[in-house]
């Protein structure tokens, strides 16, 4: 049973811009759904810096990021927006009438009167290793990114590549499911947590893993489905051996995203928009924050706040064009509410 | 008044081109190639946290060693070079004059 939506504004991220276009709509009695790939609110500011302190923005001389998410959150609170966490925004879809139905990994629906995408960085996704014909080999085809469910490789023969937390750590747990692990690392040492480190040279060392250090994972072989795979050492010297499944592990770098494939005008992998009210080159749709361009552009929380401002005029003249509208201060009208 | 530096930006074996950079705005490596035209995304801003501004120092001063973060990050990479470092980490000070680097293929 798929899981509709139904609201005046979609807001695509729920950083810290995507949540105040949440109280800025709300002044203009807007109703707002906010969704955001990450599992919690507050984009960047939760997920990579929530202990950093932040020293630009205007009242604060220095908060932590963590903390003006929770503000902003207490501050949208009596807008009663919605949210859709976890779950990446994969399609969308302008209808005949000018509303907008929206599409999650998840197979949530979304309809919406207009679209703010406040999407940051874009999502995080999986830093691919130069290796010939790796791309020829995704999609089930014997490379994975990410492991989903280990169950996958269980009795499987895999090499996994990377030296990083999450390269020991599945070579550690998949060392009791796979029939046979690999781990392929550039180097001779490893940051990671030192307990997992030691435990993979403790299962190297008793055969139940192979370590193939100072190498690199540079060719795949298979007809239609990954079969060999060649190891080469940083001496020159190649070795090539079969398996089912190569796990290149590199962690995550932020992309643009599915976000790219809908049509709007792109700069360098930012969304152009005019500066009059955000909007994109679909009307709309507007963007706001670090993901748009424009000149003079400054990506500041600051600049976010102020374009979530601006950009909620041009979504109500967008959802109402016969109504007028006339700027209220919070400062006449009180607590405000929806 | 601190003085302007010269770093060098190998753009091809042996073809290296010149950059007048000022010590007295805190800029960071990673700025300043960015404002010389580089191709350099640095979506994170210079947090050291999608190393889309690497680098490979060649030749030059000595720099301070890079921190746990910057190495943490270039750990994840798949290639890196003895004198990796992510340009956005390296604060352009008197002391780095005569850098020369070369910019790491987009993606690595």
């Amino acid at each position: 049973m798929p899981n509709v939506i139904s609201t005046d504004i979609c807001i695509v991220g729920a950083g810290p811009v995507g949540l105040f276009a949440v109280f800025e709509a709300g002044l203009l009695k807007l109703r707002c759904h906010v969704v955001d790939a990450l599992p919690q609110p507050g984009g960047q500011l939760s997920e990579i810096y929530p202990k950093k302190p932040i020293y630009d923005i205007p009242g604060f001389p220095e908060i932590l990021a963590g903390d003006l998410v929770t503000n902003l959150m207490k501050q949208i609170e009596p807008f009663h927006p919605t949210f859709t966490l976890g779950e990446r925004v994969e399609r969308f879809a302008k209808l005949d009438d000018g509303s907008f139905q929206l599409y999650t990994t998840d197979g949530t629906e979304i309809q919406c009167k207009a679209v703010a995408i406040a999407g940051g960085l874009g999502s995080f996704e999986p830093r691919k290793p130069a290796v010939e014909n790796l791309e020829q080999f995704e999609g089930g085809k014997g490379v994975h990114y990410m492991v989903r469910d280990p169950e996958h490789f269980r009795d499987q023969k895999i090499v996994i590549a990377g030296g990083g937390d999450s390269a020991l750590d599945w070579t550690n747990f998949l060392a009791n499911v796979a029939a046979d692990v690999t781990l392929v690392h550039r180097g001779t040492t490893f940051r990671g947590a030192a307990d997992s480190a030691e435990k993979v040279k403790t299962l190297a060392e008793a055969g139940k893993i192979k370590l193939v250090l100072s190498s690199n994972v540079t060719h795949l072989h298979g007809n239609g489905k990954l079969a060999e795979v060649t190891i080469t050492g940083n001496d020159g010297t190649a070795e090539t051996m079969p398996l089912d499944h190569f796990i290149p592990l590199f962690g995550l770098t932020p992309k643009l995203g599915p976000i790219g494939e809908w049509g709007l005008e792109l700069t360098d992998d930012a969304i152009v928009v005019d500066t009059l009210d955000y909007s994109t080159s679909l009307p709309g749709v507007f963007a706001i924050g670090d993901i748009n361009t424009y000149p003079g552009k400054l990506k500041l929380i600051l600049c976010g706040f102020h374009e979530a401002a601006l950009m909620c005029q041009g979504a109500f003249k967008y959802i109402y064009p016969d109504k007028k509208y006339t700027l209220k201060y919070t400062t006449v009208n009180g607590v405000p509410t929806l | 008044m601190e003085e302007d530096i010269r770093i060098y930006v190998e753009e091809a074996p042996g073809q290296r081109r010149e950059i007048i950079a000022p010590t007295d705005m805190g800029l960071s490596l990673m700025e300043v190639l960015k404002a010389s035209g580089y191709d350099i995304m640095a979506t994170c801003g210079g947090m050291a946290l999608c190393a889309t501004c690497h680098v490979e120092v060649l030749a030059g001063p000595a720099l301070f060693e890079p921190n746990d973060d910057e190495l943490d990050m270039l750990e994840t990479l798949p290639v890196v070079h003895p004198g990796s470092r992510l340009s956005c980490q390296i604060r352009l000070t008197p002391q780095t004059d005569g850098l020369v680097v070369r910019l790491a293929p987009t993606g690595a």
